[in-house]
């Protein structure tokens, strides 16, 4: 299934890009003679169809060459591979911020479901998804950049500087996550192993916890799986906001300059990502459901 | 006798519509959202009178810059002397224009290929879904930074992004629910009283699919919405000097320090709108279908 999927983003990316005015031929051309124009244009397939173009295109992907960017004249490829790294730091600490706080809160809005506390939980998940993700950084930098000084407003300076940016991202996350965990989390409280687990002495922090919680993953995991893949392609507006070093600047930046190449690989790259970052979110679900993992060595055997 | 008449008078019949809407309005969050909602509405067709766009929201008065907020101008005025109030009242009628034309353009495109979908199956279906799982994939604002920047950005080319960014939202759900409806036995009645396929999802499965379907228009209204004035902030929407709440964020960054508010307002702006139709979408989920109520 993932093959096809990246084939058909790649292409869907590709051929909406190459509507794109200004293309690599009136760049690089300029002031040539037409002849010289139309040997170019036959180098670059443009007398062939936007089929033939993206077959090549994909023939220089997987051999890593994204073409070179109108603008530093470097290879996109390695203007990608530099960038990559910062934004994967990103979702990583919107990760673990997320996943900080939307698992109590969720477990706690389902364990006392229906109090004060649930409704509270469940306004702030309200909110927090009503929010304009880059309006919370932009506040973020107002109170703990400016006015507090505890963080710097912009830029990778070190661990410090990821702190509000992951924040950012990682609220935007716990509105969904918290939801999820919390009606999970009430499906699986009202089944009859609970109420034994209950009835044979379990201190209730273990039945909540082991008994619960661990039943209650599977949704869980699929969500922060999705989730996850979002915030690689949504830091876009973070990165802006934070002046982050990452793929997301790298693509409006792109898209200022009308730089057609850099934001044609570095979105077709990020759309390949998280497609594979949802694939592995499938193969976790194996990992941690033990009836599917049964499933799939049944299958293995017959 | 006369008992019984009382009696079914006492428990005369709501329409189905009344009974919804009496669900509807017992939610207290449903109301603080049909009420922001119909004053966001009222604002947007009442400003064009109130206020004249050339000289009260565009218009640049240098001698009035970076004001903060007073008596004189509640929400204080921009970097360019324009005030920040006006504006914001301005700019409702963008963000509701573009939340209500791109879910439009979903909407009409996304349950048509969902019904397809849904009541033909086999091969259409297939190259439907899987076309959609493609488009699923990209996320929404990539999608709508990537039409945006083969289109050009214009108000109008907003609306097609953000609307062809939602509309596989619109063809999953449509197909799920033609799925239950399609095999009913009026359905059944219909076909064999001869009337056409084309009528058939129209007049009979399309009406039986409508309660999803609503629910979906107005949460995606909301993210429509946060994704039009994501791109503004980016500068690839609604151009300046238009009022737009994203853009005006995105004006206010250069001033954060010891203007701050220049930044407040536009935001809480767009979350009290985002939140409104968040909290009438996910009451409409409640009171379409009793059956999930708690």
């Amino acid at each position: 299934m993932l093959v096809p999927i990246i084939i058909g983003v790649s292409f869907l990316i590709y051929f909406i890009m190459d509507l794109a005015p200004g293309d690599i031929i009136s760049q690089m051309a300029g002031e040539g003679t037409d002849a010289q124009i139309q040997v170019l244009r036959h180098q670059y397939g443009y007398d062939r169809s936007v089929f033939y173009r993206y077959v090549m295109y994909m023939k220089n992907l997987v051999q890593g060459n994204l073409g070179t960017s109108f603008l530093t004249n470097k290879p996109v490829w390695d203007m990608y591979r530099e960038r990559l790294p910062e934004t994967l730091k990103l979702a990583l600490g919107a990760l673990v911020v997320s996943i900080l706080l939307s698992i109590p809160l969720g477990i706690l809005s389902a364990v006392r479901s229906g109090t004060l506390w649930d409704n509270a939980g469940m306004v702030l998940a309200l909110l927090g998804l009503s929010m304009p993700n880059f309006w919370l950084g932009l506040l973020l930098i107002i109170l703990f950049s400016l006015k507090l000084g505890w963080f710097p407003s912009g830029g990778d300076t070190g661990f410090l500087s990821i702190i509000l940016p992951a924040i950012t991202i990682g609220t935007g996350h716990v509105a969904i996550i918290t939801r999820t965990t919390r009606s999970s989390m009430i499906d699986v409280i009202h089944q009859d192993y609970l109420r034994t687990a209950r009835a044979k002495g379990v201190p209730e922090k273990y039945v909540i916890r082991k008994h619960a919680f661990k039943n209650a993953l599977i949704p869980i995991i699929t969500i922060i799986g999705t989730q996850m893949s979002v915030s690689l392609g949504g830091a876009v507006l973070t990165e802006t906001v934070f002046a982050w070093p990452g793929v997301g600047r790298l693509i409006i930046d792109s898209v200022h300059q009308r730089d057609v190449p850099t934001v044609t690989g570095a979105i077709i790259m990020t759309t390949i990502l998280i497609s594979i970052m949802l694939l592995i979110v499938d193969l976790l679900y194996a990992y941690v459901d033990p009836r599917i993992k049964a499933q799939y060595l049944r299958k293995g055997k017959g | 006798m006369k008992d019984k008449v009382l009696a079914s008078r006492r428990y005369r019949k709501r329409s189905q519509l009344a009974e919804i809407w009496h669900r509807l309005i017992k939610n207290k969050g449903a109301v603080a959202g049909l009420f922001i909602i119909a004053l966001l509405v009222l604002v947007a067709i009442s400003v064009k009178h109130i206020l004249n766009y050339d000289t009260q929201v565009v218009a640049q008065k240098i001698t009035e810059r970076l004001q903060k907020p007073s008596a004189r101008h509640i929400m204080g005025t921009d970097n360019l002397g324009r005030d920040i109030f006006f504006r914001l009242l301005y700019g409702t009628r963008f963000s509701l224009a573009v939340g209500l034309v791109s879910v439009a353009i979903a909407l009409t495109i996304g349950t048509t290929l969902g019904a397809i979908a849904g009541y033909y199956g086999g091969v259409i279906s297939d190259v439907i879904m899987r076309t959609t799982d493609i488009f699923f994939a990209v996320p929404n604002l990539l999608m709508a930074i990537v039409i945006v920047t083969a289109l050009g950005a214009n108000t109008l080319n907003l609306m097609i992004a953000v609307g062809v960014a939602s509309i596989p939202q619109f063809v999953r759900i449509t197909r799920a629910t033609v799925l239950t409806v399609r095999n009913q036995e009026y359905v059944e009645a219909a076909r064999a009283i001869g009337r056409n396929e084309f009528a058939i999802i129209l007049l009979h499965i399309l009406p039986n699919c409508l309660s999803p379907i609503i629910v979906m228009v107005t949460l995606r209204i909301a993210s429509a919405i946060i994704t039009a004035s994501s791109l503004s902030f980016l500068g690839m929407g609604v151009p300046p000097p238009a009022p737009e709440w994203g853009s005006m964020l995105s004006d206010g960054r250069r001033f954060l320090r010891g203007y701050s508010y220049i930044t407040l307002f536009p935001g809480l702006a767009i979350m009290m709108t985002v939140l409104a139709f968040n909290l009438v979408g996910d009451a409409l989920r409640d009171a379409l279908d009793p059956k999930l109520k708690k």
